[in-house]
């Protein structure tokens, strides 16, 4: 269907009116119903993008539940969880340290998995390697581990090979 | 030094752009929404010794307040910055190459957006561009990054890699087609957006979409830039054959010589008709019915934008006196050589 204003665009906004009984309906385009003013109708729904994305962080922005006792406060930027939930972002960068826990579902929401496979940035990377988790640690030593079992069967050495495969092994159980 | 612009490039029939933008922070100070206007001129300065202090660094520094918002919009116009960046300009500065190919808004969204654009499909080489310019101010700042979830940008939307890539693409005969909005619809599912590069809304002026990667967690850079590029070459291909089913069709092509007809003899253009009829003839130019450089229509896309055109004269024109000078801009591009 065409928009009945401007008869040029096919129409998305549809308008229905009901005055003493008797009703009307428009059809328009979106630019139409913008110029029109009916492009801010949906604004009661309270859907801006930092309340969307306050909904994605848990609470419903209005919810009761979102202005429970919560003392935990970001020490930069002095967030708490609520400021973040209410304004959709954090404040900065150590908001995401501070509330990672209650971040963590939101994100994996947002992404699908949690784990930065990209550039790493220098200044970080001497603090990253200070805090290494078991988990890595094992994956290093793992590969590590392969490289070198790679390595021994292009140099046929096919018994060290299999005492690096066995070590593999272990770390796998 | 001509601008990037200026350049055709690979693809250069359907894709007229490759931009990559990064997202970054600095540990120390609270995300841009929230800083004042003295934390907001830390940052200015400490990015831009960073970059400038160990000499020629060929950046120049724009404290945005210093424009006028028709310059300031007319940087919008060219991509340079977001259209976001130009209503707020107090404490924000931008840090622009010559050629126009490197930009750097410091204080939008993140304290640094570092942006390069390239002519033509150049996912790679805009890449490594950025990367550099990247290391660089990671070796002389302190970047909020943490192992687990990488750069931390104020939207938790751009987190990981907060990298954005995307390329400009021109689909007037899947437009013409109804075929785009099932491309949309696909390229979702492979964790890609396409919209309108022009204007606001859905409805993409001149044919002129933007398709960028949407995944940033979890996935490295160089995955997403194969996986655009790879997306990007099938719909240059699909492109280029519906162009030429289309223009096999004697209606079509009439259309395509009227719109040359106009914009050789118009007196007035108005925006909208500009890019509906340019759209025309850029095809028309891609598939070999004119024979003409792209590249010269890219520009006269560029420079015919409204603030562009404002801010060449200096002053805030009425519209209609706009759309004679786009007339007359048009003309003297398009009258002697095709």
């Amino acid at each position: 269907m065409l928009c009945q204003n401007c008869g040029r665009n096919e129409a998305t906004t549809h308008i229905k009116r009901v005055i003493n009984g008797a009703t009307s309906e428009s059809h328009l385009c979106a630019e139409c119903a913008g110029n029109l003013g009916y492009g801010d109708m949906f604004s009661g729904f309270g859907l801006g993008f930092g309340e969307l994305l306050g909904s994605f962080f848990g609470e419903s922005p209005a919810s009761p539940s979102a202005i429970s006792v919560e003392t935990a406060r970001c020490k930069r930027c002095g967030n708490s969880w609520h400021d973040i939930v209410r304004e959709g972002k954090p404040g900065c960068a150590e908001c995401y340290r501070t509330f990672f826990d209650r971040l963590q579902p939101s994100l994996q929401r947002i992404h699908g998995k949690i784990k930065h496979n990209g550039k790493i940035s220098s200044g970080s990377f001497v603090e990253a390697q200070a805090v290494k988790t078991p988990e890595q640690e094992k994956n290093e030593k793992r590969a590590a581990l392969e490289a070198e079992m790679k390595k021994a069967v292009e140099e046929q050495n096919f018994e060290q090979a299999a005492v690096l495969r066995d070590k593999i092994k272990e770390l796998d159980k | 030094m001509n601008k990037w612009y200026i350049e055709k490039g690979t693809e250069g029939d359907v894709v007229l752009s490759t931009r990559i933008r990064f997202a970054r922070n600095l540990d120390d100070y609270p995300f841009p929404s929230k800083l004042d206007k003295k934390g907001k001129s830390e940052i200015c300065a400490l990015v831009r010794d960073a970059l400038t202090g160990d000499g020629d660094s060929g950046f120049g520094y724009i404290d945005m307040n210093t424009l006028t918002p028709s310059q300031a919009v007319s940087l919008a116009e060219r991509h340079l910055i977001s259209p976001e960046f130009t209503t707020e300009r107090e404490g924000r500065a931008l840090l622009l190459t010559e050629d126009e190919s490197v930009s750097i808004m410091v204080c939008e969204e993140d304290h640094i957006r570092l942006q390069v654009m390239k002519s033509g499909l150049s996912l790679n080489e805009a890449f490594d561009i950025a990367d550099k310019i990247d290391n660089v101010l990671d070796s002389k700042l302190c970047y909020a990054f943490d192992e687990r979830i990488g750069y931390l940008t104020q939207c938790p939307t751009n987190l990981g890699t907060a990298m954005r890539a995307s390329v400009m693409l021109h689909l007037p005969a899947l437009t013409a087609t109804g075929k785009i909005s099932g491309i949309a619809s696909t390229v979702s599912k492979l964790g890609l957006t396409i919209r309108g590069a022009y204007g606001e809304g859905s409805s993409a002026r001149g044919c002129i979409y933007q398709m960028s990667n949407r995944i940033t967690l979890g996935i490295t850079e160089q995955a997403a830039l194969d996986n655009l590029s790879a997306i990007t070459l099938q719909i240059a291909a699909q492109e280029r054959a519906a162009q030429s089913l289309l223009l096999r069709n004697p209606a079509e092509e009439d259309k395509v010589f009227r719109a040359a007809g106009i914009l050789k003899n118009a007196r007035l253009l108005s925006g909208d008709e500009f890019m509906e009829l340019i759209s025309l003839v850029r095809m028309g130019t891609a598939r070999g019915v004119f024979d003409f450089p792209l590249e010269k229509i890219n520009e006269l896309i560029v420079n015919m934008q409204p603030a562009t055109i404002n801010a060449a004269h200096g002053k805030n024109l009425e519209p209609s006196e706009r759309d004679a000078i786009r007339a007359k801009g048009v003309r003297e591009v398009l009258e002697i050589r095709c």
